[in-house]
């Protein structure tokens, strides 16, 4: 199985404290400071849509929303093109990737005090059906490539398959009821 | 893009039929030709228009971010998909959806491209499409495959091509209707279907069914083409037949179709279609886009001399059991119900007798009822897609319709599953009530993806449903049952002239800035197949157009003459009254008093429309010839390719067909109807091209057209790898010298310059 096209969503804590609205301007400010390494070209607001996207921004080599699937919003982080490296080395920089853009987003001015993190729980999607089908077998195969990787952001952690499905992507679920080790990333 | 692209060929082989296969499979090649620069951009974008790849706003690598044009620094930075339009930058892919019919499988399919390629939401348009934003072109082979392998295909979803042949989603279960029209949409969508006859257009063609005249349904009036079901009797027989007409659209300036026979009987539809497709691809409008439509045309002749011209067609053409065969079995897409009728159950469901006032209609067949899903502005998610397909297969026989105003619907549900599906559509986030109300607001993209948009409709249709849904309850039934509609500038794509209430985006300047504005259009009629336009009676500031719904609902309530219908009262009160009452509301303060209207809505930039582009929604206009040229190269690189693999044999036959390909495209023009047999071919090319010597070239003279002569002649002559070698390199020189032929002419029969 080849693991690409990554996506983590990091949970939000109290999700009634939060205007999606806000990350329209927030999106939009990142645009205009180029804020990371990526290309970013893009906001698309979807707040109409029932457990939905969310607002959107949308980049070249990835896209992050404010996702609100499974009715749980959260800071959902899509990798689009090919990444190079091992399959620890994509699920490293996909984390880092999730956790350096939410913690940039508690410290602007709009949120800091409402936006909260809930580190106990994430969710790691693999994007791309035909590498990886989800199945109990692609998914032993998942875990095993990110237990070492999740090692080194959670002290104490579980992976379990999201749903089973066989429609919906190949998804784990990381329980870590202590949380972070340290905010990295950021 | 994904790394899985270059597997779902092997992975989908056997499951696409073979014409899609090979329709993909070009494309892909062009790709690859286009990447190494073998293609000119302006034919690839005509060509990858044809697969429903469209352009994106932003797609030229430039973005104002609020504070200053930013240029989007794409990795393939100098390789152009179409003129101005980068490679990487993300597009939006139209599939077509002919009569809206979809089933199960087709929605998981899509649910699963909203996720892989997009970002996870489809979005339902205004002509019973779907969208998909933000897609990668490298991504859109897999795409097509995926979708082709259930049965949808891309091809002509966009550009100078037939688009998606719309119908009334009730077509069949509706009281109404004279007959039910959805095998005569399939019908002709599949026969006009990368028609030769409907390739050489200067603009598109939209074509639409209607069951009944009365009511919404197919939007006749405002096609290209539009076909009302009819039944005459004759001979003492019933016949069927359609009102059919011609020549109507919207755009800046908005037509009524013209009737084009009162009559026309079943088994006419199809020839008579084509012979339109033809004197359209000959007459029409070429070189200037703006008036290329049909309309135009039909304007131009007038209705008389156009329907002559097309019989006088018609009768030229060559019998086609095509015409016909469809009518043998035109229950081929009759639905039939899963489940007994029963009685609706109770107790009731929160919130469900709202919901079943405006999204349940009662079927002419008893017990059945049609269910419209609502989806707001047209837009669904992955897992709301999958869960569709769930209800589907539950409550119905596995199939569902999208709508022109941007909605689903489930047909012959059994009214005692109401409930059941009420709350199945509450557990997906899809019970929304309100379906074809003020609140059901119907917008195009707009500034969100759409290269032309003024505005953001979007983003007023978003607001306006917020606003509206948290009073439509307390809404005046009056009120509650008028329609919105926004497009994001003139070209009406959201059908703002047919709503009763329309808004069209426009810009304004106030003291050194840009304000976003919308044009207010009032009393168009759904009705009567988009029976009325409305009328313009001036710009509002984008932020006060809330103001503007209010104040003209309040004032309709209150100075309503008995019965009487929108559009009757906007005619008598006049268009003076109705601009006075928004005056005041046109004022903008300045910039200093309220920031706030110098950014559009859902979009906390300053205002700008320096990021509009050229729209792709015409197309471009590529001749029949570069098209026939341009696959010519294509079966010369896979010739080459061949070679490679060591296949000689091959090799050499597919390049003499390209050579045959390239010939047979410059005979085309002197021969419309060359046929594809090869003596003939090399017969008339040597007549017309060699004996007139049109095909010498300055200094080659007529070295190249012996080229094709010699291979024609030793065409049963096995191949070595080095004659193979050979031929491909002749039938290089071969398309080249045609490419310079057809320049050559082309620049003989243009005007002469300036004067």
């Amino acid at each position: 199985m080849e693991l690409q096209h990554l996506c983590v969503k990091r949970h939000v804590r109290h999700p009634d404290h939060i205007d999606l609205g806000n990350f329209l301007t927030i999106f939009n400010e990142w645009i205009q400071e180029e804020v990371g390494e990526e290309l970013l070209i893009d906001v698309a607001d979807y707040r109409h849509v029932p457990d939905g996207p969310g607002v959107v921004l949308v980049g070249h080599e990835a896209t992050y929303s404010m996702d609100g699937a499974d009715g749980r919003l959260g800071l959902l982080y899509s990798r689009k093109t090919v990444c190079d490296g091992s399959a620890e080395d994509r699920a490293t920089a996909a984390m880092h990737s999730v956790l350096a853009a939410g913690n940039r987003l508690c410290k602007h001015p709009r949120l800091s005090g409402k936006l909260e993190f809930d580190d106990t729980d994430f969710l790691i999607i693999v994007n791309d059906r035909l590498l990886a089908p989800n199945t109990e077998n692609t998914f032993e195969n998942l875990a095993d490539t990110l237990r070492p990787v999740l090692g080194a952001f959670f002290a104490d952690f579980s992976l379990s398959r999201a749903w089973t499905d066989p429609r919906k992507r190949l998804a784990a679920r990381v329980a870590a009821p202590g949380g972070l080790k340290t905010v990295s990333g950021g | 893009m994904k790394a899985s692209n270059t597997r779902w060929r092997d992975r989908l082989e056997g499951d696409i039929p073979d014409g899609l296969a090979n329709e993909i499979y070009i494309f892909e090649t062009e790709i690859a030709l286009r990447k190494q620069g073998k293609i000119d951009e302006k034919v690839f974008a005509e060509t990858r228009l044809r697969r429903g790849v469209y352009g994106q706003r932003y797609d030229n690598g430039q973005r104002h971010d609020g504070l200053r044009k930013r240029k989007l620094a794409y990795p393939a930075e100098g390789l152009l998909k179409g003129p101005d339009t980068l490679w990487d930058a993300p597009g939006m892919q139209r599939i077509k959806i002919p009569f809206g019919g979809m089933n199960s499988r087709q929605l998981e399919v899509m649910a699963e491209l909203a996720e892989e390629y997009s970002e996870g939401i489809a979005h339902v348009t205004t002509r019973q499409d779907f969208q998909l934003h933000f897609v990668h072109i490298d991504d859109t082979p897999s795409l097509m495959r995926r979708l082709a392998a259930v049965g949808i295909t891309t091809r002509e979803a966009c550009g100078n091509s037939v688009r998606n042949v719309t119908a009334c989603p009730l077509s069949g279960v509706c009281h109404d209707e004279t007959f039910d029209v959805t095998p005569y949409a399939k019908g002709l969508a599949q026969f006009l279907l990368g028609h030769p006859d409907a390739q050489d257009f200067g603009r598109k063609v939209k074509i639409a069914f209607s069951g009944c005249a009365h009511n919404a349904c197919g939007l006749t009036a405002m096609h290209d083409m539009g076909g009302i079901a009819v039944v005459r009797e004759i001979n003492g027989q019933q016949k069927r037949g359609f009102r059919f007409y011609v020549g109507g659209g919207l755009g800046a300036v908005p037509y009524q179709a013209k009737l084009f026979d009162e009559f026309l009987p079943e088994e006419e539809l199809l020839p008579i279609s084509q012979a339109i497709s033809r004197v359209f691809g000959r007459l029409g409008e070429k070189r200037n886009r703006a008036r290329a439509r049909i309309k135009f045309l039909v304007n131009k002749l007038g209705i008389e001399e156009f329907k002559r011209l097309v019989l006088e067609e018609r009768e030229k053409l060559t019998p086609d059991p095509a015409w016909t065969s469809f009518l043998s079995d035109l229950h081929a897409t009759d639905e039939t119900p899963l489940r007994l009728p029963a009685p609706l159950e109770a107790p009731r469901p929160e919130g469900f007798n709202a919901w079943y006032a405006t999204n349940v209609y009662a079927q002419k067949q008893p017990g059945y009822v049609v269910v419209t899903v609502t989806l707001p502005l047209g837009d669904i998610t992955a897992d709301q897609l999958r869960g569709l397909a769930d209800i589907a297969r539950r409550f119905v026989r596995d199939t569902i319709r999208t709508t022109v105003e941007q909605n689903m619907v489930l047909r012959w549900v059994s009214e005692g599953d109401v409930g059941a599906v009420y709350d199945a559509l509450k557990t997906i986030g899809l019970a929304q009530p309100g379906a074809g109300t003020i609140v059901d607001v119907t917008a195009c993209p707009g500034t969100d993806t759409c290269k032309l948009g003024i505005a953001s409709s979007r983003g007023l249709a978003g607001e306006l449903r917020t606003r509206l849904a948290e009073k439509s309850v307390r809404l005046d039934a009056t009120i509650r049952n008028l329609r919105i509609k926004i497009s994001g500038c003139f070209n009406s794509c959201g059908q703002h002239h047919v709503a009763d209430i329309g808004f069209y985006g426009v810009s304004r300047h106030v003291g050194g800035y840009t304000v976003p504005h919308f044009q207010v259009i009032l009393g168009g009629q759904w009705t009567e197949n988009a029976g009325a336009y409305g009328l313009a009676v001036g710009a509002v500031p984008s932020k006060r157009i809330p103001e503007v719904v209010d104040r003209v609902t309040s004032r309709y309530l209150t100075e309503r003459a008995g019965t009487e219908s929108f559009q009757d009262f906007i005619k008598r009160i006049g268009k003076q009254s109705v601009k006075e009452m928004f005056d005041d509301l046109a004022q903008v303060p300045s910039y200093e008093t309220d920031a706030s209207f110098y950014s559009d809505w859902s979009d906390p930039r300053e205002f700008t429309t320096g990021d509009m582009g050229t729209g792709e929604c015409a197309g471009e206009v590529v001749t029949q010839v570069e098209f026939a040229l341009a696959a010519a190269e294509r079966e010369a690189f896979e010739a080459q390719v061949l070679l490679d693999r060591h296949e000689a044999q091959t090799a050499g036959e597919r390049a003499t067909a390209a050579m045959l390909r390239a010939a047979q495209a410059l005979v085309r023009i002197r021969v419309p109807e060359i046929g594809n047999e090869s003596a003939r071919i090399v017969t008339e090319f040597r007549a017309h091209f060699y004996d007139t010597q049109l095909f010498f070239d300055p200094f080659g003279g007529g070295r190249f057209a012996q080229y094709l002569f010699l291979a024609f002649e030793h065409a049963q002559a096995p191949f070595t790898p080095e004659s193979a070698h050979h031929r491909i390199e002749e039938a290089q020189l071969f398309i080249e010298a045609s490419y310079a032929c057809y320049a050559r002419m082309q620049t003989a029969a243009a005007p002469a310059a300036g004067g």
